[in-house]
């Protein structure tokens, strides 16, 4: 059988939108268009003893592959039928057994798949594993034994096919139901009296319409794909005109009339193309289209205005006029900053200040569709934004190291760990395969983790989440670079881990003398290792003081505000005294 | 995994008896003499009474069935009630017509589906678009029509690739070669536009993952992070939907072998389903089906190498 992706079904589509779907779809001229062409055809196959005086059947030896005339406007077929009339009658028996089809697969699909997502349990298992045998069969072949044993006639094999096809109604009408079963209202109906059967009526039914109006232009579409398959093959009554017929004896005479060929097959063609880009048209409508590619390239809105001034020796990074927009909404507005050799800057701020955003443009990660500018991006004396991809990518790992906040999705789920640490110190440092083993095993053990050569055969899914930080920070140094951007890399730990994790980035820091911007919203973390703190609002800085001047006497109201907040909401830390040495920790 | 192998097998085979027993049930219902019909209207009613008893239909329902299982299970699919050619040794001649060109489509779908799936996610802008309309007609339009359009084009036309006949791979690599193309190029159509929009999703999906950006930081090339890493990540779910086109190619293959003449099982259930010949139909509907168990027998054992979170644990 010929498989057609359901559609995901869109539980929360609501009544007031099922009545705009039609007038929504109504505007897309593809769907004008498709319809238009679906009512041509019904419109000539109903009207098919209007149009021509020949009987589809009737054949005259004397019209054998007559040529197109006043009499036979499309001339005549292989054994001297009017090949126009056949066109037009056989798309009766199209329309028909496409119609015949979709009617008994949701006849068939639609109940069953209600009571399945409805009740499961029994039902439910004992339905799925029949559509397993029903779809593991190729409907074609099915077909053929049912013509053999009941009957030629292809109506009756079409409504044969609409059994068969069931299943897909089946699966999506399931899934629908599924999905709002699990819905809050749903519950809440149940809980106020409201019997199963005005459940399914006032709130299942009305998500399942649209995705079935997009299933069943599939099944009909698929429905007459098979019936021509079946007709051309010489299966079905000779009195049946069909398509599918056409194509067969048109394909006899392929060496002496092969436009007799184009007549059904654009036909045949149309109207399954119509059909089933209206039920993508009706998708769009939906707004379950499939997503949008933004344009790739490489980051144009990056410049920098001003030649390099003149920068103290031990500047490691200087951030002028940084600037991110996204279209007209500006999430970076103006920043300054700088970090020197060997200091850890904090950036504090709410969520939305903007403080990720400022890492992410120094390393040039920001989304595709992220405008950057800035007067100045200067790391170790070069201009970030004059480089191409390459010299940056150069450049990240090697000069710029990256802690990310969330551990688990950090790690690429594909591949060991121990080759996601080798593969950017081979690139960076030209080490050899076994040179890159043993420096990245001594990076586990420095990174406090009890057995670095199981973790390094591991896949990310085996480890715990304080371990897969550990990895993350072992790769963030594991190229030696001189600046360190973390991304709060404490806050999706366990608050047991999060001190030995900031424990071991304090250490690293200060034995490689790394510079570091550590992106947080925590003043316990600032407390605990930063030399000087940024504070962030709504895209700017605030403030900018030494760690402890923020603490003893903070200047902004902004920056009072979040201390405050910090100090009677949160846990208040204030100067940790974590074990020097990271604690050994169990893996879950 | 081993143990979830087993339980494949197990089911499969479940499956398979399942499907061979319903059709057995459903040829044997068939209201017509069938003893009369391969004989002919002219037949003496004791010519009939006797091909009857040949045949084995003066047996009860039960009994025919556990005769033909038991043959079945030695790998004796009975023979035909027309030619009376073994079906076992049709399937054996016909099945490596089919095959090739249905592993060629499989072949073809795969490579097309990641090429253009992976042009659309990564370019966007008409790349995208062209792909994404591409898929639409390639899903709806079915195969034997695109096959009927190649073969009156390219092969009776131009005369670039025959238009009939199978030559087969033991005879000639090169003429083997030719006489699948168009078919499996018929056959991939449908199969290449549904895994091409699973791959594009995919690495849609894959390309604004957190890990992703964590590759870039760590000063990767484009190169690896998109045909090394992304790619590897979008492979799972794309075999998964590429396994499900598997049936979908077989069901195309039917007709498409017609188009191009070829003897293939589509061909021989064909014409018994034209006559009425039950024991070829049955035949050819068990092999299918074993087919399909197997070929997704290997697509799980694929799928479990691809997925780590499937291997090790």
């Amino acid at each position: 059988m010929t498989p057609v992706d359901s559609v995901a079904p869109a539980a929360s589509a609501a009544a007031p939108e099922r009545d705009r779907l039609l007038r929504r779809s109504l505007r897309d001229p593809v769907a004008v268009v498709c319809l238009l062409v679906l009512a041509l055809v019904i419109a000539v196959s109903l009207g098919a003893p209007l149009l021509t005086d020949h009987a589809p059947d009737r054949s005259v030896l004397a019209d054998t592959l007559a040529p197109m005339s006043a009499t036979h406007p499309l001339g005549g077929d292989g054994v001297g039928r009017d090949v126009l009339s056949r066109l037009l009658y056989g798309g009766r028996t199209s329309l028909l057994g496409g119609t015949l089809a979709v009617l008994v697969a949701f006849a068939v699909g639609a109940p069953l798949g209600l009571v399945s997502g409805f009740y499961r349990g029994w039902f439910d298992a004992v339905a799925g594993w029949t559509v397993n045998v029903i779809m593991a069969v190729p409907a074609i072949i099915v077909m053929f034994v049912v013509m053999a044993a009941v009957s030629q006639d292809l109506n009756v094999a079409m409504i044969v096919l609409g059994v068969i096809m069931a299943p897909m109604v089946f699966r999506l009408i399931r899934a629908s139901v599924l999905a709002v079963r699990e819905e809050l209202y749903v519950d809440a109906a149940r809980v106020s009296g409201l019997g199963d059967a005005r459940i399914i009526r006032r709130h299942v039914l009305p998500v399942v319409i649209a995705p079935s109006v997009i299933q069943a232009t599939q099944v009909f579409a698929v429905a007459i794909g098979i019936q021509a398959g079946l007709a051309f093959l010489g299966l079905g009554k000779a009195s049946q005109a069909s398509w599918g017929a056409m194509l067969g004896d048109a394909f006899t005479n392929v060496y002496n009339a092969p436009v007799l060929l184009v007549w059904p097959g654009a036909a045949m063609g149309l109207t399954i193309l119509a059909s089933s880009m209206l039920g993508n048209a009706v998708r769009d409508a939906l707004g379950t289209a499939e997503p949008r590619v933004v344009r790739r390239r490489e980051p144009v809105a990056r410049k920098a205005a001003a030649a390099v001034a003149e920068l103290p020796a031990d500047r490691l990074l200087t951030v002028e006029g940084l600037r991110v927009a996204y279209g007209e909404k500006t999430v970076v507005d103006g920043v300054n900053l700088t970090v020197a050799r060997g200091e850890v800057l904090g950036l504090v701020g709410e969520s939305g200040s903007g403080k990720s955003q400022t890492a992410f443009s120094v390393l040039g990660l920001l989304p595709y569709e992220a405008g950057v500018t800035a007067d100045h991006l200067v790391f170790d004396g070069k201009e970030l934004l004059a480089l191409d991809l390459a010299a940056l990518n150069a450049l990240r790992g090697r000069g710029i190291g990256y802690i990310p906040q969330e551990p688990m999705s950090n790690l690429d789920p594909c591949f060991r760990i121990g080759s996601q640490l080798v593969e950017p110190m081979r690139k960076h440092l030209g080490l050899s395969r076994a040179e890159a083993r043993t420096k990245a095993l001594d990076l586990l053990e420095r990174v406090g983790i009890p057995d670095p050569e199981r973790v390094f055969r591991s896949y990310p899914h085996q480890i715990s989440g304080g371990m897969a930080q550990r990895v993350l920070i072992a790769g963030a140094v594991s190229c030696d670079p001189q600046l360190l951007i973390a991304d709060e890399p404490t806050t999706a730990l366990d608050v047991t881990v999060q001190a030995e994790v900031l424990d071991l980035m304090r250490s690293l820091q200060q034995e490689r003398h790394m510079g570091m911007i550590l992106v947080t919203h925590d003043f316990g973390v600032v407390a605990d290792i930063c030399d000087r703190v940024a504070v962030m609002q709504k895209g700017r800085i605030v403030e900018t003081a030494p760690a402890r001047q923020i603490f003893a006497s903070p200047g902004h109201a902004y920056t009072r505000m979040l201390l405050d907040s910090t100090l009677e909401g949160g846990p208040a830390r204030g100067a940790l005294h974590v074990p020097s040495k990271p604690v050994k920790e169990v893996t879950s | 995994m081993l143990a979830f192998l087993l339980r494949r097998i197990a089911a499969g085979a479940v499956l398979v008896v399942v499907v061979a027993t319903a059709t057995f049930l459903l040829l044997s219902l068939t209201g017509t003499d069938v003893a009369r019909n391969i004989l002919g209207e002219t037949a003496s009613a004791s010519a009939v009474a006797a091909k009857s008893r040949e045949l084995g239909l003066d047996q009860p329902l039960v009994e025919r069935y556990w005769h033909w299982a038991e043959q079945a299970l030695q790998g004796n699919l009975g023979s035909s009630w027309f030619t009376g050619d073994s079906v076992s040794q049709s399937l054996t001649d016909t099945l490596p017509v089919t095959l090739s060109i249905v592993l060629a489509g499989m072949v073809i779908a795969a490579v097309l589906s990641v090429a253009l799936g992976t042009a659309a996610a990564l370019r966007g802008g008409w790349v995208d678009r062209a792909v994404q309309f591409g898929a639409v007609l390639g899903t709806a339009v079915p195969s034997f029509l695109i096959a009927l359009v190649l073969a009156v084009t390219l092969a009776v036309r131009l005369g670039w690739l025959p238009a009939t006949g199978y030559v087969a791979l033991g005879t000639s690599p090169g003429g083997w070669l030719r006489s699948i193309t168009l078919p499996a190029l018929s056959l991939a159509v449908a199969a290449t536009a549904a895994t091409a929009m699973q791959v594009r999703g995919a690495l849609i999906d894959i390309l604004r993952a957190d890990f992703v950006r964590t590759l870039r930081s760590r000063g990767l090339t484009t190169r690896s992070v998109v045909y090394r890493h992304a790619l590897r990540n979008a492979a799972p779910p794309a075999l998964t939907v590429l396994a499900l086109q598997f049936i979908g190619l077989i069901g195309g293959a039917v007709v498409v072998e017609k188009v191009f003449g070829l003897p293939g099982i589509g061909t021989l259930a064909n014409s018994a389903a034209v006559r009425g010949d039950a024991p070829v139909l049955l035949g050819t509907v068990v092999v299918t089906v074993v087919i399909v168990v197997a070929v997704n027998l290997l697509l799980d054992v694929a799928y479990g190498w691809l997925n780590p979170k499937v291997r090790v644990s």
